[in-house]
């Protein structure tokens, strides 16, 4: 349990880095995990090269699912659009660092599948307008 | 009734978890462990009696017949109904409703007419409503919960002026632990010819009910909440409305007579038994029944309510948590919290690392969450077997997953 609830994940948890609201934002997508009424917000700003110079969460959550949603906005900062449709499963375990059941496994996954409807919902929307 | 011995007869309570920890089971709401006996009475009649029910002409189809009816009578007699055609062997709680909505409901309910039920309903009392009032435009009402968590009973008696149809409600909530005046709600209901739809899954298990005395027209529970096995449950209807309602599922069992030209029905219960029962579940049932029964449900219920109340007492000086619900002698053995800045999964996850089983989430009761403000809870819940030694458990646990979070 230690483990689990090790000091990074309590204080990224206590202390997000990357919660709130931007002014302006380029994408935007918002979902819940209805099995616990978590819910998540995601907001991207980025250049025009399309990396991300922005990235702000909001909603609330358990502390695997908050934590993970911080850490893993901090470290898409700078990264292309393109590259972050390539972030896996894998990735956000990594950033945690914790082996998790399946039922906790959707707690931290909420915030890459956030991210990853915010990202393809705007290549949808750039496809209308092309 | 001494708890230790009681224990002794669930041999899960034995089981270390996670290196060493005694098993603290405080989940019984979601479902009840099983004592030996019961296992040994389905184990019985599969390796003494197996055969199919109704018909058969050999000594194992009439042994088995013979169980499953006596089962259906020992069952009916626990819960104070005279006449066991009308208890009627379904899957669980959730299905005995469903039967009542699909069958009755469909049948006698028609445009613009209101169902009445209430806001602390686990959603297998609404869903099956909604359906309903979708397809036959219906209304539908919510008795409103005051702010201690028990049932409004003078806006019960202001929307009893729209001459509902059903009232549905829950004998005892599944989230705030509260003890609804069944007897009381039933009799006004009827007084405006309403019927009324008891959900029993969390009372039948935990104190003394009699369907007979307290008048209502349907009652549903399941097995698995009660020491009895999981996939059979009980709908009971008054006979006068079981004859009126058209069958729920097709097939064997159900008819009378089947021609080329149609069916006709079977009587009751077996009308609504279409197809092969659970059959060694309901033996299973039979026995759990007999079991609550040896230890007598008064005393069930009287070691829950002194459990409620020391677990109450020692939960409230834990800083930032705040039960929900009526005080202790409102409540049932279910006791629901929420702990400032800490989410229920996490405190759900920490407490299982001491060996701790709770409910963390909604608890089907999604709407009571959301007239609560909160996104969901953790809930204790109690049973026979629980002791205070459970709850000074529960209660280091929380304490240290305040400290995590500190």
């Amino acid at each position: 349990m230690d483990d689990l609830y090790r000091e990074i994940i309590i204080d990224h948890y206590k202390n997000p880095q990357h919660k709130g609201r931007l002014d302006e934002s380029d994408f935007s997508f918002e979902d819940e995990n209805p099995l616990c009424g978590d819910r998540l917000q995601i907001e991207l700003r980025v250049d025009e090269n399309q990396n991300v110079l922005d990235a702000k969460f909001d909603g609330h959550g358990c502390a695997i699912s908050i934590s993970a949603a911080d850490l893993l906005l901090d470290s898409i900062i700078g990264k292309s659009i393109e590259d972050l449709k390539k972030l896996q499963k894998k990735d956000i375990l990594d950033l945690l660092g914790i082996e998790l059941s399946p039922v906790r496994l959707k707690c931290a996954l909420l915030s890459l599948k956030v991210l990853k409807a915010a990202v393809y919902e705007l290549q949808e929307a750039n496809d209308d307008l092309t | 009734m001494t708890i230790s011995k009681i224990k002794e007869d669930f041999p899960i309570l034995e089981r270390k978890i996670h290196n060493g920890m005694r098993l603290v089971y405080l989940d019984s709401a979601a479902t009840s462990q099983k004592p030996r006996s019961i296992v040994q009475a389905m184990d019985n009649f599969y390796n003494q009696n197996n055969a199919n029910v109704h018909r058969g002409i050999h000594l194992l189809a009439e042994e088995a017949t013979q169980k499953y009816e006596l089962a259906r009578n020992k069952i009916a007699n626990f819960v104070g109904v005279r006449d066991s055609s009308q208890i009627i062997f379904t899957r669980n709680t959730t299905e005995s409703i469903n039967i009542i909505a699909r069958t009755w409901g469909r049948k006698f309910l028609d445009e613009g007419d209101v169902i009445l039920t209430t806001e602390m309903e686990h959603h297998s009392n609404m869903v099956p409503w909604f359906s309903l009032a979708e397809e036959k435009n219906l209304s539908i009402k919510f008795i409103q919960i005051t702010n201690e968590g028990k049932l409004d009973l003078k806006h019960y008696q202001s929307l009893l002026k729209l001459n509902p149809k059903v009232v549905a409600f829950t004998h005892m909530s599944n989230v705030l632990g509260t003890i609804n005046p069944a007897k009381q709600i039933i009799e006004s209901a009827h007084k405006t010819g309403a019927i009324t739809v008891v959900d029993g899954a969390q009372s039948a298990p935990h104190f003394s009910v009699r369907i007979d005395d307290l008048d209502a027209d349907f009652y549903a529970f399941s097995a698995h909440k009660m020491c009895g096995p999981t996939g059979i449950g009980i709908l009971f209807g008054k006979k006068d409305l079981l004859e009126k309602m058209p069958p729920f599922l097709g097939g064997g069992d159900m008819i009378r007579k089947v021609t080329f030209n149609g069916f006709s029905t079977n009587s009751i219960p077996y009308k609504f038994e279409a197809g092969t029962p659970a059959i060694a579940q309901a033996v299973g049932f039979g026995a759990a029944v007999d079991y609550l029964s040896s230890i007598g449900m008064e005393n069930i219920f009287a070691h829950e309510q002194a459990l409620i109340s020391y677990a109450m007492e020692s939960l409230s000086d834990i800083p930032g948590l705040k039960i929900i619900g009526p005080s202790a002698e409102y409540r049932g053995g279910i006791i629901s919290f929420v702990i400032d800045q800490i989410h229920p999964h996490d405190v759900a996850q920490i407490l299982d690392e001491f060996g701790i089983a709770v409910r963390a989430g909604h608890h089907c009761a999604m709407p009571l969450h959301e007239k609560l403000h909160l996104a969901a809870s953790t809930r204790a819940s109690l049973y026979l077997y629980n002791t205070r030694d459970d709850i000074d458990e529960l209660k280091k646990g929380l304490l240290h997953v305040c400290k995590v979070f500190e």
